[in-house]
């Protein structure tokens, strides 16, 4: 019934070489027309143009550890410019004797994130290292005791004001974040009025504009002779920024919530603060953690924003460097060297969010 | 679950007096009226829109009523918001499409209410939880989560999770109805021996078979009012109204 096999006397050839292996491959995908032949060839071209070129400014012609004056005689990249000055890159203003206490201070800060990467060590004692934790970097950085200089906060910058104002942006605003999109919910009036007034205003304005009122129109309304530290103000705005694009996500991923979870947590008589606490939070947060963490990722770059009100942030602190008539013109190479940084950072989150939402998804 | 005391043996653990609702301009429930006797077991039965599942619904507050009285273990349910926590946590749900929480495990979902609402210790809280899965029959999947079980599986949790709570009252809002055929055997056999134990049971369900093997009443609503209730012998045998035998007729 046609179960006999065919292949009994049937010669076993090999593909032909065109249609198999690496050649094969390209002229299926490559060379499959005419169009797709053309723009190959394009592409190739293009990249045999700069590609070399590239590699020779960056990597062969360079510099990479020499005097401003042996830069100007090359054609390469003047990488020279980050080593030469990388102690005012990357701490700024901080005394150049006292440039461990800020190394330190990262070094601690970097710890601890890594240490709470790791799901399995998220308990209470996690709280109790971070606030040990942040008492001894701001003691660090402040200094005034332990025979440590004392550093006003007008002198914090850098790598440590970048990381600084990112890392409390974020925490601060997360919380706060949710709180408002809890409050857009809210079926009481005066509540979901505030949050949505709140919310429509900060998202209607520039982050800019939010830096520029807390740095020069806040203070005229403080009384005579009252100031509130510059840096406190720029981390306020901020936190307020960044909270109301954490709040329209939040109520997103609240919104996907089927209304049976609601139903089901009250129908067991748990009341409002236990059902989102242990119900609806938990998975409403799961789901909107790639949105999340892409505005806690362009909550740290903008960071970078903060030179409008002369902080000294990292990017600050390297556009200083290049108006040094030493290093100037060398700007392509610092900004690259920023860009690498910010660019590792960044990924770092992004790879963990991955790996966050990898972990989250057992047992679903 | 509890005992009926001989002197109070008459009196309704549910009351409804008069209850209307609507849904904006819509009219969706009027002149509902029931009292319901510790103990006994209610089957509603009746065409989808009819308003069944939201009288059931109005008894722990998931819907609210704008007219009438309802009155649940002697606590009346009005705007009081402590009111409808005591209610909630004495009367016990079974939803359509189970709505098991994904994210715990089966025994935390079984545990949470105690823990949190009944303030009961975890350890004792997970004994009681051990022992009605073993009564639904599912102990051995306590360790596994909601996504990994079937929907019959799923509906039995969710049955004891109610119960879990101790509760006075269970209402069922037609809880075979999302499962496949092979699957509604093993929900029913739970919900009839939960019936034989004594528990107060409303019943939403299209199940005939259920009513009368278990039903003390079994109940007809159309377009929002209560059209007809009898003894289950009586009522399938000898329907009085027209709209009953037309919905009879299709069913059976």
């Amino acid at each position: 019934m046609g179960n006999e096999s065919f292949s009994a006397g049937r010669e076993v050839l090999k593909p032909p070489v065109t249609q198999v292996g690496v050649v094969g491959w390209l002229r299926k995908n490559l060379f499959n027309n005419w169009y797709n032949s053309l723009l190959t060839l394009l592409v190739l071209y293009g990249l045999w143009a700069t590609v070399p070129p590239l590699i020779n400014w960056a990597f062969i012609d360079s510099l990479w550890d020499s005097s401003s004056a042996a830069c100007r005689d090359i054609d390469g990249a003047c990488w020279s410019i980050i080593p030469q000055n990388i102690s005012f890159i990357l701490f700024g203003f901080f005394p150049h004797g006292e440039q461990w206490r800020p190394i330190t201070a990262i070094i601690l800060l970097l710890s601890l994130v890594f240490y709470s990467k790791n799901k399995k060590h998220w308990k209470r004692s996690l709280a109790v290292y971070w606030l040990v934790g942040l008492i001894v970097m701001g003691v660090l950085m402040r200094g005034g005791i332990f025979g440590m200089e004392l550093v006003e906060t007008a002198q914090w910058s850098g790598l440590p004001l970048t990381l600084m104002l990112s890392l409390f942006g974020m925490v601060c605003a997360y919380p706060l974040g949710i709180v408002l999109a809890l409050g857009r919910r809210s079926r009481l009036p005066a509540i979901k009025s505030l949050c949505v007034v709140y919310i429509e205003l900060i998202r209607g304005v520039p982050l800019i504009s939010l830096l520029f009122m807390s740095s020069v129109m806040f203070p005229l309304f403080l009384p005579e002779g009252m100031t509130i530290d510059k840096i406190l103000r720029a981390q306020v705005a901020l936190i307020l920024f960044t909270a109301a694009y954490i709040a329209e996500v939040v109520r997103g991923g609240l919104q996907a919530i089927p209304k049976g979870q609601y139903e089901a947590a009250d129908s067991l008589g748990l009341n409002y603060g236990k059902s989102m606490r242990f119900i609806i939070l938990p998975q409403a947060l799961k789901i909107v953690i790639p949105p999340s963490v892409g505005i806690l990722i362009g909550a740290f770059k903008d960071t970078s924003l903060v030179v409008i009100i002369a902080l000294y942030d990292v990017l600050k602190t390297t556009q200083v460097t290049l108006s040094n008539p030493k290093w100037m013109g060398f700007s392509t190479e610092a900004y690259i060297f920023l860009a690498m940084l910010y660019f590792i950072c960044c990924l770092g989150m992004s790879s963990y969010s991955r790996k966050l939402e990898k972990e989250l998804h057992t047992g679903r | 679950m509890s005992e009926p005391k001989t002197e109070n043996a008459g009196k309704p653990i549910i009351e409804i007096v008069d209850m209307h609702k609507w849904y904006g301009e819509f009219h969706v429930l009027s002149d509902i009226n029931l009292a319901v006797k510790p103990q006994e077991r209610i089957v509603i039965c009746g065409p989808s829109g009819s308003g069944k599942s939201t009288m059931i619904r109005c008894i722990n507050r998931l819907e609210e009523h704008q007219k009438g009285r309802i009155i649940v273990d002697g606590v009346e349910l009005t705007k009081d918001i402590k009111n409808i926590e005591k209610v909630r946590a004495e009367v016990g749900m079974v939803f359509q499409h189970f709505n098991l929480f994904p994210h715990l495990t089966i025994l935390d979902n079984l545990t949470l209410g105690p823990i949190w609402v009944r303030k009961t210790p975890k350890k004792e809280a997970e004994e009681t939880a051990m022992m009605y899965l073993e009564k639904v029959h599912i102990a051995e999947q306590a360790k596994k989560f909601p996504g990994q079980l079937s929907g019959g599986q799923q509906q039995r949790v969710a049955i004891a999770r109610s119960l879990c709570m101790s509760p006075k009252v269970m209402l069922f809002d037609e809880p075979t109805s999302a499962l496949d055929p092979e699957m509604i055997k093993e929900v029913l056999d739970v919900m009839i021996d939960l019936a034989q134990e004594g528990m107060t049971m409303l019943v939403v369900t299209h199940e005939m078979g259920f009513a009368k093997s278990v039903a003390d009443r079994v109940m007809f609503m159309d377009e929002g009012q209560i059209v007809e209730q009898n003894k289950p012998h009586d009522f399938f045998d000898n329907p009085q109204h027209e709209r009953t035998k037309l919905f009879l007729s299709q069913i059976l």
